[in-house]
């Protein structure tokens, strides 16, 4: 990796899609979202992950986009892709079949233990807020051996309770979590990591967050504004490493040129 | 026996008001073409089935031609929401398209993409339900009922299952097909596949028609026989602003400006008013779109597959 660059001169969004492509390092598989994710993966592929196999829903399977793709269907993810499936058979045999490594997920809302709302805010027959809904995201949580969370932190987002759950986490515990996993044959051991703009949360034995990383120049007055409950924080807290000048320049040269995600 | 007839026509004979529509292509190849036809024959009471309604279920809410929407993403892949749909769900009472043959708010069933998925598989193989490992613990079962598990007969284990779904009418845009049908894709496949054969009347839309020659000259291309295809439609651009794998690109443009257009419902009306009520189809609709603005659109390169020898067995 080349030289950290100067800590003042990225922005929340770049740090936060650094830390997340880091998280990939060592994946073989995994499931792309729109958005965020979508970044997060291809920088990984081209830094910590070269031989990441990237899949999208919408039926590329080792995709090597050219460009980074507006949308999760686009021309760029087929041409030069290992293989373009129907969406039977990526929902069937690569996902429910256990062969996606990681499913990374966003979120309008989530709790402590993982659990994820895209569905609805406030009453789901008489929305405030009517949200896109699952589109792949509950089975990706229930059948990918691991789901990465990727979401800028907010007291409306990071809540004490989600107003609907859309995809399961570490349902009210890691214990009953685990138990009914392997009662009900799920392949997915749950979320592992939480990546936002002020730091990085894994899950402890409990099945809770953990702050376990904060990024450079964040308090930690400002994760707990920012958050629903109080949060557990790891002792000794990590200080997120800077992204270096090769991942700035990847995001904004190659990634996301028209800063549409990264601003 | 040639099937080719005009959008106009194609619309007419097989979609009914009332009707379960699916114009399906997951982001790929969705047949804009079609659903404004739909639009300018004032269709109304649709159930429109979609997995991702994307703008063009947008439009049709906008227009006033649905009473449901089936679905397991609703938003503008990339961009944001969908404003028309969202205020016939979140202000129902002020939210009904001006005109609209039904101002009730937008009945919603919902389910995830491999929900729909297993619905359009179910259909098509005249299945009773179709099993999946999606579901557990959420909330959606409650939102939707008609999503239940079951026991499986060969041990303890719970699956979930969800209904067949049969649509009246299937909608699909393709590279190329012949004159009875015979439709070959390539790119993203999506369910058109499985949303074809479930459905009682297929509708067939192409960028290209083709010699039969050209269709048995690579059969592992042929996604859906014309055995099942009632009408073949010839309209090239037909799914502008979605795009066509080798014949041109998202026109992400668009997609960020109906953002904005959809945000108010006399923007919206006013949109409808120009490109759909206002064009007579879809070559008048690509005419003004403009030869600068196509232009931009076509790949900036070949990528062809190269090709694969079948063999003589005589």
């Amino acid at each position: 990796m080349s030289a950290p660059s100067d800590a003042a001169a990225f922005s929340k969004s770049e740090m936060m899609i650094v830390a997340a492509a880091r998280e990939l390092a060592g994946q073989r598989v995994c499931f792309v979202g729109v958005g965020l994710p979508n970044i997060a993966v291809n920088l990984a592929r081209l830094t910590v992950a070269p031989e990441l196999e990237l899949v999208y829903e919408s039926g590329a399977f080792g995709a090597k986009p050219a460009r980074l793709p507006l949308s999760i269907g686009d021309p760029t993810i087929v041409t030069g892709a290992t293989a373009a499936v129907s969406m039977f058979e990526l929902f069937s045999f690569y996902l429910q079949g256990g062969l996606v490594d990681v499913g990374f997920l966003g979120a309008a809302q989530i709790d402590r233990f993982g659990n994820i709302n895209s569905t609805v805010i406030g009453d789901y027959e008489h929305p405030k807020t009517r949200l896109p809904g699952s589109g792949g995201a509950c089975e990706i949580a229930i059948n990918a051996r691991r789901v990465f969370v990727i979401m800028r932190q907010s007291k409306r987002s990071f809540v004490d309770r989600i107003d609907f759950r859309t995809s399961p986490g570490n349902l009210g515990g890691a214990e009953a979590a685990a138990r009914i996993r392997r009662e009900e044959g799920w392949l997915g051991r749950g979320p592992s990591v939480v990546v936002t703009d002020l730091g990085i949360y894994h899950f402890d034995e409990s099945g809770e967050m953990r702050l376990d990383s904060i990024h450079p120049g964040v308090t930690l007055e400002q994760v707990r504004e920012t958050i629903g409950w109080e949060p557990r924080v790891a002792d000794p807290l990590a200080t997120t490493p800077a992204p270096t000048a090769k991942e700035l320049r990847l995001i904004r040269e190659e990634l996301d040129p028209e800063a549409a995600y990264t601003k | 026996m040639s099937k080719v007839i005009s959008m106009r026509d194609a619309v007419a004979a097989n979609v009914h008001d009332g009707d379960v529509v699916a114009i399906e292509g997951f982001t790929h190849l969705i047949c804009f073409a079609a659903g404004h036809e739909i639009i300018r024959q004032r269709k109304h009471d649709l159930t429109l089935a979609r997995l991702t309604p994307d703008l063009i279920y947008d439009q049709m809410v906008a227009a006033g031609t649905a009473r449901k929407l089936v679905f397991s993403w609703l938003g503008n892949p990339g961009v944001g929401g969908l404003h028309a749909i969202r205020r016939r769900v979140e202000e129902p009472e002020g939210g009904a398209p001006a005109g609209a043959s039904d101002p009730r708010p937008l009945e919603l069933e919902e389910y995830s993409h491999f929900g729909m998925v297993g619905r359009y598989t179910a259909g098509a193989s005249n299945l009773p339900f179709f099993p999946l490992r999606s579901y557990f613990e959420t909330d959606l079962p409650k939102a939707n009922p008609l999503i239940r598990p079951i026991r499986s007969p060969y041990g303890e284990e719970t699956v979930y299952a969800v209904p067949p779904l049969k649509p009246d009418v299937t909608i699909v845009h393709a590279q190329r097909a012949d004159a009875a049908g015979n439709t070959q894709m390539w790119g993203l496949l999506g369910c058109q596949k499985e949303a074809a054969f479930a459905a009682e009347r297929v509708i067939v839309v192409v960028e290209e028609l083709v010699e039969e020659s050209v269709i048995r000259a690579d059969p592992n291309r042929t996604v859906i026989p014309g055995l099942i295809v009632d009408a073949v439609v010839l309209e090239p651009w037909g799914a502008h602003p979605s795009y066509v794998q080798g014949a041109y690109d998202r026109d992400n443009r668009f997609y960020r400006d109906w953002d904005a257009i959809s945000r108010d419902e006399s923007s919206t009306a006013a949109w409808l008013d120009e490109w759909v009520y206002g064009v007579n189809g879809r070559a008048e609709y690509v005419e003004k779109l403009g030869r600068e603005r196509l232009a931009d659109l076509r790949p900036s390169g070949r990528a062809p597959s190269g090709s694969v020898d079948y063999g003589v067995y005589e």
